[in-house]
């Protein structure tokens, strides 16, 4: 049994705030829910499934479902970080294949910037009951120098260097210009990312991605159901999950979770790397890209920064373009969880509604992957093969 | 050359699963778990062996020497310090700081031993200095 083709994203949408200090996270969740329902010609009366994760407000999906006055046969409240929302398009499918739902609706939303969250460079508190919590909060293990010692690690191994791993940020900032919703738009160098200050060794400022208030929703229907509402129809048709940790101390850095999702997603799709004309890919960082891609697939392990290099990540320009909407690293990562843009800008680019000067050409199968928590330690990895058919 | 400057430790979060590690910290004696079973040491300390899942784990004194298989100095933080993660001489691969040293000297494989430090008002914890 698979999810190959049972299931289609049928409607996405991504706020366009990036700050927000007047609205409260509740109203943020429904507003892109709203959104993604008329994108794809639903209403909420429509929705019979909700998924959320650590950022909606309250115990799992409970107070959202009554803040929107849902009636829901099927949930799910999954949190793995930032890839959560990957997750939740292939436990929605699994359901919409199993009858358990009809219309999913899956929302995300956070205001991390106007809480003033010192996001990558101060340890977050957490439940004290977290086992592995205690033995890394003395240490002030931050988001930044636990990326950082994942990339400190590859460059021992292997030779990346700062300048390959700005070539992500540089290729990002390229896509980021035509967004006019960008908060970083403007155009960058290799020169000025390694050239800006250095956080946690090896990762400069520019190796970071932005920390921004807003969300988005997306609305995943039976095919037949997305037939109806005479929109491209983007189908999901492979998805893997995993979880990659410490492994009671056999830790290896050089790796993601990405090595388990990403083949469990390609062999239910029945696709290979070569076969993606657009890949969007968890930018919490430049060398979470960078281990990712290696993971999945599109080149050697250890090979990784000569693949980002010289542009080969720039749409019309490169082999695999990716984050075409300026990523978490130039457009927006909102509640500290890029997952669900990514999801969005994969639909963009399958229905050719990317801004035109990044518009994959004949864009017809494309890859969302979600990295969430932290690369350094314990994390989720959530791979998903969209088509349009 | 940076020198790492002694910074404010967080009191570590103590259980009754992991109540022994830090009174054994309080004498400056550094423990780590192994299973009886499997015969396993593994890190963090876990009532349950990670491995084979027996209860069966016992706490025992490690040498307290280990190397540096990576690191990241955070550069911006008031007073810089180190996070590292440094593969004791038992086995298992532990989440740390190197503490005591040049900042820019640090190196991958480069020997270190444990240090005991005070935290905020909490049991000292273990780190990790040059050997
Ligand atoms: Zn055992």
């Amino acid at each position: 049994m698979s999810i190959r083709g049972k299931a289609c994203i049928a409607g996405v949408y991504e706020h366009p705030t990036r700050k927000a200090p007047d609205k409260s996270v509740a109203q943020l969740h429904a507003e892109v829910a709203l959104g993604a329902l008329k994108d794809a010609g639903l209403t909420k009366d429509d929705v019979d499934g909700y998924f959320c994760a650590g950022d909606a407000p309250g115990v799992g999906a409970t107070s959202m479902i009554e803040y929107m006055n849902l009636k829901v046969r099927h949930l799910d409240s999954t949190d793995t970080g930032g890839s959560s929302y990957l997750v939740h398009v292939s436990h929605a499918a699994q359901a919409i294949a199993l009858g358990k739902c009809d219309v999913a609706l899956v929302t995300l939303a956070g205001r991390p910037r106007s809480e003033g969250m010192a996001t990558g460079t101060t340890p977050r508190m957490r439940d004290p009951n977290q086992p592995d919590f205690q033995w890394e909060f003395p240490y002030s293990l931050t988001n930044v120098a636990g990326y950082g010692m994942c990339a400190m690690r590859h460059m021992h191994e292997f030779g990346t260097t700062s300048e390959q791993l700005a070539w992500i940020k540089v290729a990002a900032s390229h896509h980021a210009q035509h967004n006019p919703n960008a908060m970083l738009p403007e155009v960058v160098t290799v020169e000025e990312v390694v050239s800006s200050p250095i956080l946690a060794d090896p990762l400069h400022r520019l190796d970071c991605c932005v920390i921004s208030d807003g969300g988005g929703a997306v609305i995943v229907t039976r095919p037949e159901i997305a037939r109806s509402l005479g929109r491209p129809l983007v189908k999901v048709i492979g998805a893997g999950e995993a979880e990659k940790h410490t492994a009671g101390g056999d830790v290896d850095l050089t790796y993601s979770g990405a090595v388990w999702s990403g083949p469990a997603a390609f062999a239910e799709a029945g696709v290979t790397p070569a076969d993606i004309k657009y890949a969007s890919i968890y930018d919490s960082f430049t060398i979470t890209v960078l281990m990712q891609i290696e993971d999945l697939g599109f080149c050697e392990k250890g090979q990784g920064g000569r693949f980002v290099a010289d542009g080969n990540l720039i749409s019309g320009v490169g082999k695999l373009p990716f984050n075409t909407d300026g990523g978490g690293l130039c457009n927006n990562h909102p509640a500290n969880r890029g997952g669900m843009t990514k999801i969005i800008e994969a639909v963009r680019q399958l229905r050719g509604e990317a801004h035109p000067a990044v518009q994959v050409k004949n864009c017809d199968l494309a890859l969302a992957q979600g990295t969430g928590l932290q690369l350094g330690a314990r994390h989720g990895s959530a791979t998903l093969i969209l088509e349009r058919e | 050359m940076m020198q790492a400057a002694d910074r404010k430790i967080a009191a570590p979060i103590v259980n009754v699963e992991t109540e022994p590690f830090w009174k054994a910290a309080a004498e400056g004696r550094f423990l780590i778990k192994r299973c009886t079973d499997c015969g396993k040491p593994h890190w963090y300390p876990r009532a349950v062996c990670p491995f084979c899942m027996s209860a069966a784990t016992v706490w025992e004194e490690a040498s307290g020497r280990g190397t540096i298989y990576s690191y990241s100095v955070a550069r911006r933080a008031p007073e810089p310090y180190a996070v590292a993660y440094v593969t004791l001489e038992e086995g298992p691969t532990m989440l740390t700081n190197v503490v005591d040293c040049d900042l820019d000297a640090l190196a991958f494989g480069q020997a270190v031993v444990v240090t005991f430090k005070p935290s905020d008002g909490g049991y000292p914890v273990p780190m990790f200095r040059p050997a």
